[in-house]
């Protein structure tokens, strides 16, 4: 048989079959209507679900077989500019044919506009197996929730004339936010939009840097509509296309995903059309489309993880040294076991993630088209609770999936030993690519800013109540045990912060990180707790993976509980030394 | 201009992959083992025919002979493009040769020429990877008395009545004009096959044989006859219907087709089984090359 990223992968296939997307799909698709009008539409949750695992299976193959054997030519080769215009890979313009071929581009677009209607869930599966096979596709095919903002936030009008287009793969997108002096601070943002009575459009005018994909067709672009304002409420959204006024004035040569053109825009004049509301730009719509860009960069770096833990693993056990394949000795079994047991809990977070963004985002549809009479009892309460828990779970999902997916392609190389230093091997091509995960849509220390205040309103602790009280036995009731003592700690450290340093801002930052990752031990520990239970063979995952952890959740409560300020006091005379 | 092409395939067991015991102990393949393929130069010659109806127009229709299982291929030619699928399959068509392949193959087309729409072209894949023979595709250019071209590349142009292609020949290629209608077989190196469609493989994974269909209803088929051919009438509707024609659906002497109509016959299968009896390890430095070099031309390996 061919090769296939998905039916290769047993932890991936476990994650689809036990997705808890039922509930989802009756809602996506209003009790299955859709079968008369198209011919695609299923006709059951069973139905739905068999497409999924087909068009998986589907994009697993065209993963492995088409798109992998190309990465490394595309890394190689980059993107050029000519004359301000981009050119890509000649690797990256077959897989994007391929990928338009296979009738992906528009994953999660209504039928109506030509999309597959799929959750999110599915899409992040096909982004983590699009970047197991090329870590820099995903900039392009990931690119999706381009189309899906303004499908949430566009007119009626504007969905008709550019989604279509989208999902067909007749145009591409990118999303123009970062400037030289509006980085992880988007309310600095200067490029300038006024209006322009005489033609009735907006213009637009200024400079946009570090722009994924930047040479687009169709741009959607954060600009200062307000004169004379200073913050993000100035801010609003923009819908252009390529046109002369617009320059690409140059690529970056970067570190990794080589395949993905990142660039500097300069825009003159530009004709615009405004998406939504005005002043809402940031507050509103660039959340919502960086919050689903960090789902679709988590999946990029798990993919990523799983391709450079599978290549260490061949190599470890084909290696000979000493007399014998290095995989048997202790200190290479410990960092393979620790790649295996971090990919999958991070795949268990991811996944939960996008489930209860499913979730969000079908609730949130229900109470935007329903008349308020009409809507049953508690679907607003469960729509405010869907919305909180999502945004909780992606910032700690970003975090979680990209330091891991960082380590597992480090260790990658380590195993490797010397020959993973080299180009022969595609070790440090993944150990290259991987590092931007953890910086692009939000560091890492920013998603423990944006996840702080959730963990500290205990936003989990319905989930993780219920996790808590599942039936467990024997092996797996003493390991919940340990989780249950583990999360009293978390609980203990939340308060004696809270508590007792609630006015010391600059304390509180500093332990954010440390109360952040202890929250994701917690969680994951039960998430992967629960897993055991459907699936048996997986207690040693969970085992693994708890006894791990805990101890280094205790050093996190140790350390919070030793009331140590002296980093907050002294950092300016270590780094004056 | 609008063009018919008609692309014949074929299910192959998947000889590139082989896993478990491939071979029976008399040497036959043990297809039970492998798993069962779209034979890859079928994949070159329906995207061939998918491409030229991009640029032409027209409707691309796929057919096979095999039993009731290949029509996993038919499917699979449905998510990437084509528009029609037939099947031909009966017992008595099994254990045929490539001479009584093509003839029933060619009685397919007609009966697909009279039914359907008379087809502009045919296409085959050069040679399948089970029997490695190449006959076939010509076979059938000759019972339907069409010219053949063999191992093309690529077309490069296709005007009422005549077509310009590439032909892949030892050590170069060649450029030949033919006329239309004309069989092609095509070569791997011709194209990279699309994969299927996410939307198309939603919708004809429900495409169904009337075989299929009736094994749905088990034993009550006869009861439920009506209800049968209201079902049938429903998936034609949508275009869901893969058409599944029998010996007696077809124009076809008895004792041309399968066993009876294959003069092949197979005088001995040899199974050979290379075994390595004994091995050497030689070391990476240059002493241990040299020698390995010395020990090779000793045995006449090199010279």
């Amino acid at each position: 048989m061919a090769e296939n990223f998905f039916l290769d992968n047993p932890d991936l296939r476990f994650r689809i079959a036990n997705a808890g997307l039922d509930e989802v799909i009756r809602m996506r698709e209003r009790d299955f209507s859709e079968t008369e009008e198209y011919p695609d539409a299923p006709d059951s949750v069973e139905d739905a679900k068999d497409n999924y695992d087909k068009v998986l299976a589907m994009v697993g193959e065209v993963c492995a077989e088409l798109i992998a054997p190309r990465a490394r030519d595309v890394d190689a080769a980059g993107c050029r500019l000519e004359d301000g215009k981009v050119f890509y890979a000649e690797g990256t313009r077959e897989n994007l044919k391929n990928l338009q071929q296979a009738q992906l581009m528009g994953a999660m677009l209504p039928r109506r506009y030509g999309g597959l209607n799929f959750p999110v869930t599915v899409y992040t599966m096909m982004n983590e197996m699009v970047s197991r096979a090329d870590g820099s596709l995903q900039n392009l095919f990931g690119l999706q929730d381009i189309a899906e903002t303004i499908n949430l936030f566009g007119s009626e009008d504007q969905k008709r004339r550019y989604l279509p287009r989208f999902a067909s793969g007749e145009v591409d997108g990118a999303m123009a936010l970062t400037e030289p002096e509006a980085g992880s601070d988007l309310q600095a943002v200067q490029l300038k939009a006024h209006y322009d009575a005489a033609t009735n459009t907006w213009r637009l005018n200024g400079m946009k840097r570090f722009i994924t994909n930047g040479c687009a067709q169709v741009l959607l672009v954060l600009a200062r509509s307000e004169e004379g304002t200073k913050d993000g409420r100035g801010l609003s959204m923009f819908v252009c296309e390529r046109c002369p006024g617009l320059l690409v004035r140059r690529i970056e040569d970067k570190l990794g995903i080589h395949g993905s053109p990142t660039c500097e825009l300069q825009f003159n004049d530009v004709p615009a059309e405004l998406v939504g509301e005005r002043r809402r730009g940031l507050t509103r719509y660039v959340m919502s489309l960086m919050n689903g860009a960090r789902v679709a960069i988590s999946s990029q770096a798990v993919g990523i993880a799983e391709a450079a833990y599978r290549e260490a693993l061949d190599y470890a056990r084909a290696r000979e040294q000493f007399g014998t394949t290095i995989d048997k000795f202790p200190a290479v079994y410990e960092m393979l076991v620790r790649c295996k047991v971090n990919i999958a809990a991070a795949r268990a977070l991811l996944y939960e993630t996008a489930k209860f963004v499913d979730l969000r985002d079908s609730y949130a549809e229900l109470v935007a088209h329903t008349d308020r009479e009409a809507l049953p009892p508690g679907v607003r309460k469960k729509a405010r609770m869907y919305s909180k828990i999502a945004a909780e779970l992606t910032p700690l999902a970003k975090a979680f999936t990209t330091e891991m997916a960082n380590e597992v392609a480090y260790i990658g190389i380590q195993i490797h030993g010397g020959t993973g230093f080299m180009r022969d091997f595609n070790a440090e091509r993944f150990y290259r690519d991987v590092r931007i995960t953890n910086i692009y849509e939000g560091t890492t220390q920013l998603q423990y800013v944006a996840a702080i205040g959730g963990t500290v309103q205990r936003v989990l602790d319905p989930l993780m109540d219920e996790l808590s009280l599942l039936p467990y036995q024997g092996r797996l009731r003493r390991l919940a045990s340990r989780v249950d003592v583990g999360r009293d700690r978390l609980r203990e450290a939340i308060h004696s912060v809270t508590e007792h340093h609630r006015h010391d801002t600059e304390y509180f930052e500093l332990v954010s990180r440390r109360l952040c990752e202890m929250e994701i031990i917690v969680f994951v520990s039960y998430l992967l707790l629960r897993d055991a239970l459907k699936e048996r063979p997986r207690e040693v995952l969970a085992e693994r993976y708890i006894l791990d952890m805990m101890p280094v959740l205790d050093t996190h409560y140790a350390w919070i509980n030793s009331g140590d300020f002296s980093l907050v006091d002294r950092h300016e005379e270590i780094l004056a030394l | 201009m609008s063009l018919t092409i008609l692309v014949f395939v074929k299910q192959v067991p998947d000889t590139k992959n082989i896993t478990g015991e491939a071979m029976k102990a008399d040497g036959t393949v043990n297809r039970a083992a492998l798993p069962a393929i779209f034979n890859p130069e079928d994949l070159n010659a329906l995207e061939m025919a998918l491409e030229l109806r991009e640029r032409y127009g027209g409707m691309v229709a796929v057919g096979t002979m095999g039993p009731p299982t290949a029509t996993a291929v038919l499917r699979h030619a449905l998510y990437m493009g084509a528009d029609q699928a037939f099947l031909l399959t009966d017992r008595k068509f099994a254990g045929a040769d490539t001479l009584a392949t093509s003839y029933t193959l060619a009685a397919g087309a007609r009966k697909f020429a009279a039914e359907i729409a008379p087809f502009d072209l045919v296409f085959c894949g050069r040679q399948a990877i089970d029997g490695d023979t190449a006959q076939v595709g010509p076979q059938l250019a000759e019972k339907l008395a069409l010219p053949q071209l063999t191992y093309v590349e690529e077309i490069q142009e296709v005007t009422a009545g005549r077509l310009r292609a590439r032909c892949l020949i030892e050590g170069g290629y060649e450029i030949i004009e033919c006329p239309a209608p004309s069989l092609l077989t095509v070569v791997s190196t011709a194209n990279t096959p699309r994969p299927p469609g996410a939307r198309r493989l939603m919708q004809f994974k429900k495409a169904r044989t009337r075989s299929e269909l009736a094994a749905a209803h088990r034993d009550r088929a006869y009861e439920e006859a009506d209800l049968l051919i209201e079902e049938e009438r429903r998936l034609r509707d949508k275009g869901l219907w893969i058409h599944e024609w029998h010996a007696e659906d077809l124009d076809v002497e008895p004792d041309r087709i399968g066993m009876a109509g294959s003069p092949t016959k197979v005088k001995a299968i040899e199974s050979v089984v290379l075994a390595g009896r004994e091995y050497k390890q030689f070391g990476t430095d240059q002493a241990s090359i040299n020698q390995l070099v010395h020990e090779l031309i000793e045995a006449h390996i090199l010279s």
